[in-house]
């Protein structure tokens, strides 16, 4: 029954984002107020009829319905309750529809938060929102329907995938969509903008806030899948330039340049057409990372379905909506204005020469990702890109942002000059190259790419800290008093970019000093790593809820005087598959140390890997700092009271009804 | 605090020569030749994974082919030739950096040349300019108010 | 209207055909280096009398399939009852290497599902797979009368595989 409803709920909702689609839009080209009208509740109501849908499903996983093929494929009764809530994005049609209740989570913000904007401007943005549902909610329903039912009915279901089966599955998706999604809002605003022919500073300034939250989320998505992979993949990697985690990059990568573009478009006029095509792209990425992972297009770790029909499905959707846009953009966008007029040397330059490295480095992991593709379809051989490749591609076009990410801030608009900008860095600039020269050494050994790394760090640092005195020189009153002058955007600013330093000193020390043994070890034998001792003390059996385990146990020294005890495990899941790594690693501010457990060798001996990470959570810290930047910008004061005056208009509501 | 002072030291600690106690075996090999063959095994594909090196897969192909890395360090091949036995068996597909030839030119130097390509458009457009609006012009304040006052009429542009 | 805005849907555009050509290939698949090449070496010890060793040497003068097989092996249960109909109608001799496979095992495999192989080969430790590029089992190899490799099948052996590509081309190779 409850399967049904939510069949019936989603079948609901399609027509509803038909509505959502056509209606309002067209509303709004031939001003017909009732129309325009309906996009508001039409979108809550679309809300109302995916979560119901999701709600569902959801149920089914927690009940084990297993008369649900989607909840027999991907759930088992043994599964604890809370991976079974979890499960409900853990497949195909599940993540897909996860993917729908986020747009519809993002529609119905729209809905609620827009009560400043002309009302033909909502109707175009929640108009192009209900396209892109509808389309969705066609593909669910044609090809991935999550609700399909199976007969005869399994005494128990199959189990999900145990690389799924841990807290970062419940996280990750969830905040991951939610900024893939989020970029949708940007896209609709880029969209409904062109549409209206209004692109503008005020499109800038609505766009912002929503561009800023989708990228705040996407940030987080990515730092805990990141982390996941890091303790659950069993090799201490935490980024391997997988397919996937490109499709998810990419766009954080555009969402990034369009975060800079909207300020410059916001505050100055300035690029509209420019800006407009990232906020198109940004969500193209998202569309086309979809289509990445769903068609099985190119293997990765995260390989799940793979289906031609539905590649095929979501590549026709691709080209009406990606296609649609950018040929929409082809015919409109050149009616923009040009904007303000700046310097060749000029904070607008600098924000450009970022939007041109990102985009850059956004091209490198596209053709890196897709390379192997077109080299397959022109029948030229079959080759990898890994690794090896994104990274000596990817830090040379990195490293000249880093540096201005230093000079932006103190860069002025319109106009600035050099020996000013020297004047104001140069004992920024000094500090951080004898710093980079000289910490190192404090590490143990000197090595040219840590030195490198670090004077990246330092210099951002100690830019922004000259960024923070030059603001405060203007006020004249107490330190927190002057703390509390400035915009919250303005302290976003300064965090999102504290956090970049913090995620670059966190690869430098890692790449540069990380240790690793893999060793044969006999109970009773030691294993010495980073400056500690592991001593191999025995195995155990452990049962979990649904799965055996035999995990080691470990006794860290220091010097002869105890740290603690690690047990890595490996899990055989009682419904099968291979057999699960599960590392052992004490986190720290400065270093982790990391244990897992590999083969079974003769003798009772056990293949061990013994990693020591400096800094290593100095990366996730760097992207949570990126991340809470971005809602502190968003908590600024400008933008609420931006809204209220905006309620304060009178004529607005009026005139629009 | 112990804590604190725990995890400080590793960090600094970490490239100290490894003490040689009473330590386990390492896998067969002394800590340069171990090391070389971690270099080997994290840029080469293990074919019967989804993604993912040598060195971190445990499927039986992936653990057979460190040994026959392991083997051939022993046996003083270079990493050049090792690489080559791999590509002859397998082909390019195994090497995770692709090698450089007529058909990788554009991987190789697509980024370079998205880099020039970018700058190059950057600046011929900002030389371009023409005398564009004055800054933050007195319409485009009036515009944005009447856009957010919800007013219809569209401006000419 | 502006020529170079039409930019980005061009890009596109290219980009989707190639993504459209993408869905109909397996990003798996990966063809061997070895086609046109001699056989690898070796001389194994045989599944049926381990005193007794065969090889590539054996084989020369004649086209030959080589058929990687293994009783742990799930797949190769899907293409073994075309090998057994292959093998009856004698066309071409099929040696099977049973890789990384006890020999135990791999004896009641054949006398379970039928022994379709002139002759197979034990390869323990996986080093004869190694050495062809085996990385998928089953596999299938034919060899000329040079020993040289023609063509490889990745995975289970299709009827039409079969009947298209294999059969033909053993023929060919056999009048030549």
């Amino acid at each position: 029954m409850i399967p049904e409803i939510g069949n019936f709920a989603l079948i609901l909702a399609l027509l509803l984002a038909l509505v959502l689609g056509t209606l309002p839009i067209i509303g709004a080209a031939r001003r017909i107020p009732a129309w325009i009208g309906l996009a508001r509740p039409v979108s809550q109501g679309l809300f109302l009829f995916v979560v119901t849908a999701w709600g569902c499903l959801a149920y089914s996983f927690i009940v084990s319905d297993f008369s649900v093929l989607n909840v027999a494929t991907n759930s088992n009764s043994q599964l604890p309750v809370y991976y079974r809530f979890a499960a409900t994005w853990g497949s195909h049609e599940g993540s897909m529809m996860l993917w729908v209740f986020m747009l519809a989570i993002w529609t119905l913000a729209v809905s609620l938060k827009s009560r400043h904007l002309p009302d033909e401007m909502v109707a175009r943005v929640l108009g192009v929102m209900g396209l892109v549902s509808f389309g969705f909610l066609l593909f669910l329903l044609l090809t991935s329907n999550p609700f399909d039912r199976l007969f005869p009915v399994p005494a128990d279901g199959r189990d999900l995938n145990p690389l799924l089966q841990d807290p970062g599955m419940v996280a990750h998706p969830p905040m991951l969509y939610m900024g893939y999604v989020g970029f949708s809002v940007a896209f609709a605003f880029a969209i409904a903008a062109l549409m209206g022919g209004r692109l503008d500073a005020t499109w800038a300034r609505w766009s912002r806030p929503w561009t800023t939250l989708a990228w705040s989320f996407l940030s987080i998505g990515i730092m805990i899948g990141s982390w996941w992979a890091y303790y659950t993949l069993g090799w201490g990697g935490w980024w391997f330039w997988d397919p996937v985690e490109n499709a998810s990059f990419m766009p954080w990568l555009v969402g990034t340049a369009l975060l800079h573009s909207l300020a410059v478009t916001e505050k100055r006029g300035a690029f509209k057409n420019w800006t407009v095509l990232l906020a198109i792209c940004a969500f193209s990425l998202s569309l086309i990372g979809t289509f990445l992972v769903r068609s099985g297009v190119l293997t990765s770790v995260h390989a799940f379905a793979t289906d031609p029909r539905r590649g095929v499905f979501i590549l026709g959707f691709l080209i009406v909506v990606i296609g649609g846009s950018l040929a929409l953009y082809a015919v409109r966008a050149p009616k923009v204005g040009l904007g303000s007029r700046f310097d060749l040397m000029s904070r607008e330059t600098m924000l450009l020469a970022n939007n041109v490295l990102l985009l850059a480095a956004t091209g490198s992991v596209l053709l890196g990702t897709l390379y192997p593709l077109f080299l397959d379809a022109l029948n030229l051989g079959k080759i990898s890109v890994g690794p090896p490749y994104f990274d000596a591609v990817f830090v040379p076009l990195m490293t000249p942002l880093v540096f201005l990410m230093g000079i932006g801030p103190l860069a002025r608009w319109k106009q600035t000059t050099l020996p000013d900008l020297w004047h104001l860095l140069r004992w920024a600039f000094a500090i951080s190259v004898v710093m980079a020269l000289v910490v190192p050494f404090a590490a143990g050994e000197w090595k040219p790419l840590v030195s490198f790394g670090l004077l990246l760090a330092f210099w951002v640092v100690a830019a922004t800290v000259v960024s923070i005195r030059e603001r405060m020189r203007s006020v004249r009153s107490g330190f927190f008093a002057q703390i509390a002058r400035q915009p919250r955007s303005y302290w976003g600013m300064v965090l999102a970019h504290l956090g970049i330093a913090v995620f670059v000193v966190g690869v430098t020390m890692v790449k540069g000093y990380e240790t690793e043994r893999d060793v044969k070890m006999s109970i009773g034998d030691t294993v010495s790593v980073g400056g500690y001792t592991f001593r191999f003390d025995g195995i155990s059996q452990q049962r979990g809820p649904n799965y055996q385990a035999i995990r080691g146990a470990f006794t860290v020294t220091r010097k002869g005087a105890y740290v603690e005890n690690l047990y890595p495990e490996k899990r055989q899941y009682n419904a099968g598959g291979m057999p699960m790594t599960n590392a052992a690693i004490d986190s720290g501010l400065l270093g982790d140390l990391y244990v897992s457990m590999g083969e079974p060798v003769d003798g009772g001996a056990w293949v061990i890997r013994v990693y020591s990470k400096p800094f290593i959570t100095w990366l996730w810290g760097g992207f949570l700092m990126m991340a809470f930047g971005g809602f502190l910008a968003l908590s600024d004061r400008r933008y609420r009271v931006g809204a209220q005056r905006d309620v304060a208009l009178p004529r607005g509501s009026a005139a629009a009804r | 605090m112990t804590r604190l002072a725990r995890i400080v030291l590793p960090a600094l600690f970490a490239l100290l020569p490894l003490t040689a106690a009473a330590d386990a075996v390492p896998t067969d090999m002394d800590p340069a030749s171990a090391a070389r063959a971690v270099k080997l095994a994290e840029k080469l594909r293990c074919l019967v994974c989804q993604n993912q090196t040598i060195l971190d897969s445990n499927a039986e192909l992936a653990v057979d082919l460190r040994r026959q890395i392991r083997e051939q360090i022993a046996a003083g091949r270079t990493d050049d030739e090792i690489s080559t036995y791999m590509v002859n068996r397998y082909g390019d597909f195994v090497l995770y950096q692709p090698p450089v030839k007529a058909t990788t030119l554009l991987l190789w130097g697509g980024p370079a040349l998205l880099f020039f390509a970018g700058f190059f458009v950057l600046i011929r457009n900002l030389r371009r300019r023409p005398g564009a609006e004055a800054s933050l012009t007195a319409e485009e304040h009036e515009e944005a108010s009447r856009l957010l006052a919800g007013d219809n009429r569209k401006p000419d542009q | 209207m502006n020529k170079k805005l039409m930019i980005p849907l061009v890009l596109f555009l290219v980009l989707t055909g190639f993504l459209f050509a993408g869905l109909w290939r397996d990003p798996r698949e990966v063809p061997s280096p070895l086609i046109g090449k001699p056989a690898p070496q070796f001389a194994l010890a045989q599944l049926a009398n381990p005193a007794a060793t065969l090889g590539t040497a054996d084989m020369k003068g004649q086209v030959w399939l080589l058929n990687v097989w293994a009783s742990w092996c799930v797949s190769c249960r899907e293409e073994h009852p075309l090998l057994v109909e292959l093998a009856k109608a004698k066309l071409v001799p099929i040696i099977g290497l049973d890789y990384k496979d006890e020999a135990r095992a791999g004896k009641q495999w054949l006398t379970q599902n039928g022994d379709p192989y002139t002759t197979s080969v034990m390869d323990r430790d996986g080093r004869v797979g190694i050495d062809f590029g085996v990385y998928g089992v089953p596999e299938t190899f034919v060899i000329d009368k040079a020993g040289t490799i023609r063509y490889k099948q990745i995975g289970p052996i299709t009827p039409e595989a079969l009947e298209k590509k294999i059969l033909p081309l053993v023929r060919e190779l056999q009048k030549s």
